[in-house]
């Protein structure tokens, strides 16, 4: 390093932010104005996690992947008709409570990348503030709301031969 | 010329209150004007933003709001402070802030003080900021104020020197120290024999204009010559243990005394409250002496924050470096060439 910096960068520097106030002066920012402008969120993004709840059979794999332990889910067991008359009664899972804590989720997504019954779902929604930390605990049925918002999977890129997953309605 | 002041008489006590308050107006009208349009607007443009928005029109009470939230906020002293360093530290940057307005004159008769010695005061005064820092830094009980308080100290004592050679080339030049009369000088000068603008120093002392701007520039630590506050390294240096109302002042002296740099670099450099083609003399500038100085003084400080907001910071040695390698020499061999000059014309 001289002891002196070169000038002409210094003078490249000057003109780099005189170009950009002159810019936002005559063509706007690139920021928008948040509560009165709304950008839509890539169609992607993490906004807050949908539960399709037929789908969930109450493994709990989530619960225990989630680095938070910010999914509370209980549920029992029971004994479903048999398929064939004369069959076994089949053990199915009841859900009796799927709940996550917003204020302790770092939506990293493990939850939805675990889950092996397509059970759970991005949503880009994230207007979901509460004024109560309380209410950011969103329950089954919340979540299951959710799902409206969920939107369906992107075409994969030309040529891959992996089946794309539809999202339940 | 003294027509429109001698027409009131006021008792002693009456002329320092009106000054008081004048002083006080001289401080944070600049000062305020300086956050909204540079720190507030001028440095979001610059990043793409808008910056605030929200309180008053295109944001511009947002200054107030801010205020008002550290009115609010916690006087924070850390129990291993020195109480009574600490608290004063604020107070005495401040004065120097309001110490260094008075030299300045802003019209024929607009003035606080009009003494020969006027920039000799003013570069005197402009050093009282370095103790308050260092009390600061020294009274924190804090690794990082300490840290940067002496970073600080080290730094303003180096660039106090290129401030005031830089200023003497104009002193040589005007061939006084009293800066009613360096304006003057500059308002009745003449290039070559042609005074339709005057003589305003910036074109011929150009070298000591770029030398004391930098210097300016280190003088408030602000970017690039922000190592006594570096945030990644020291936390903000000596401004680490300051919470609520010191913290404002602080802040408030770091933008009046930028607001005042800029007022000495016009008045030394610019003409002052000076514009080409009225006569000096009339009365007319003390009327619109004041605003012309302050659309100067908006002038000078864009390059200030121009500077501030495009450069990242120098490294500690490479700071030195700059001033004692570069800007000093600079500055003597400014004010060798312009004696030489002065003596030969």
């Amino acid at each position: 390093m001289p002891a002196f910096p070169g000038l002409p960068g210094l003078i490249t520097g000057l003109g780099v932010t005189l170009r950009t106030l002159v810019r936002t002066i005559t063509k706007g920012a690139h920021t928008v104005q948040y509560p009165r402008v709304k950008e839509a969120p890539t169609t992607r993004a993490r906004g807050v996690i949908a539960l399709h709840e037929e789908n969930c059979t109450a493994c709990m794999l989530c619960a225990r992947e989630c680095p938070d332990w910010c999914i509370y889910i209980e549920g029992h067991k029971y004994k479903a008709p048999p398929r064939r008359p004369g069959g076994k009664p089949r053990q199915k899972n009841a859900l009796d409570r799927f709940d996550i804590d917003y204020a302790l989720c770092m939506y990293c997504g493990i939850c939805v990348d675990v889950c092996p019954f397509e059970a759970l779902f991005w949503s880009p929604e994230f207007e979901f503030s509460e004024p109560k930390i309380a209410d950011l605990l969103h329950d089954k049925a919340r979540l299951s709301q959710w799902m409206e918002t969920v939107p369906e999977f992107e075409d994969y890129e030309a040529g891959s031969e992996a089946k794309k997953p539809e999202v339940p309605r | 010329m003294n027509t429109v002041v001698t027409a009131v008489e006021l008792a002693y006590w009456q002329q320092t209150a009106i000054r008081s308050v004048a002083a006080l107006v001289a401080v944070l009208i600049p000062a305020g004007t300086l956050v909204y349009l540079y720190l507030f607007k001028m440095m979001s443009f610059m990043q793409s933003r808008l910056g605030p928005m929200e309180a008053g029109p295109y944001g511009s009470l947002q200054l107030l709001a801010e205020v008002g939230k550290f009115l609010q906020k916690e006087d924070l002293i850390p129990r291993a402070a020195d109480r009574v360093v600490f608290k004063a530290a604020p107070f005495v940057v401040l004065v120097s802030t309001f110490l260094l307005v008075l030299v300045l004159p802003a019209g024929p008769d607009l003035w606080f003080i009009n003494v020969d010695t006027g920039v000799f005061l003013a570069l005197a005064v402009s050093s009282i900021s370095v103790i308050g820092i260092l009390m600061a830094g020294w009274g924190s009980a804090s690794k990082y104020s300490l840290l940067g308080g002496l970073r600080a100290a080290g730094q303003l004592v180096a660039y106090e020197l290129p401030l005031v050679l830089a200023v003497m080339g104009v002193v040589i030049q005007a061939g006084t120290l009293n800066v009613q009369e360096i304006v003057l000088a500059q308002a009745n000068g003449e290039i070559f024999g042609w005074g339709a603008i005057g003589n305003p120093f910036v074109i011929t002392q150009f070298l000591g204009f770029a030398i004391f701007l930098v210097a300016v520039q280190a003088e408030l630590t602000q970017p690039p010559f922000d190592m006594p506050v570096a945030e990644s390294e020291i936390v903000a240096g000596y401004l680490t243990e300051y919470s609520g109302m010191r913290f404002l002042l602080f802040f408030i002296g770091e933008f009046a005394t930028a607001g005042i740099f800029a007022a000495l670099a016009a008045t030394f450099f610019l003409g002052g409250w000076y514009v080409p083609g009225l006569d000096p003399a009339s009365d007319l500038f003390n009327l619109i002496g004041p605003l012309v100085l302050l659309t100067k003084i908006v002038l000078v400080s864009f390059l200030i924050f121009w500077f501030r907001f495009t450069y990242p910071r120098f490294r500690e040695d490479q700071l030195q470096q700059l001033a004692w390698k570069v800007l000093i020499p600079l500055a003597l061999a400014n004010i060798v060439v312009t004696g030489v000059l002065k003596v030969v014309f």
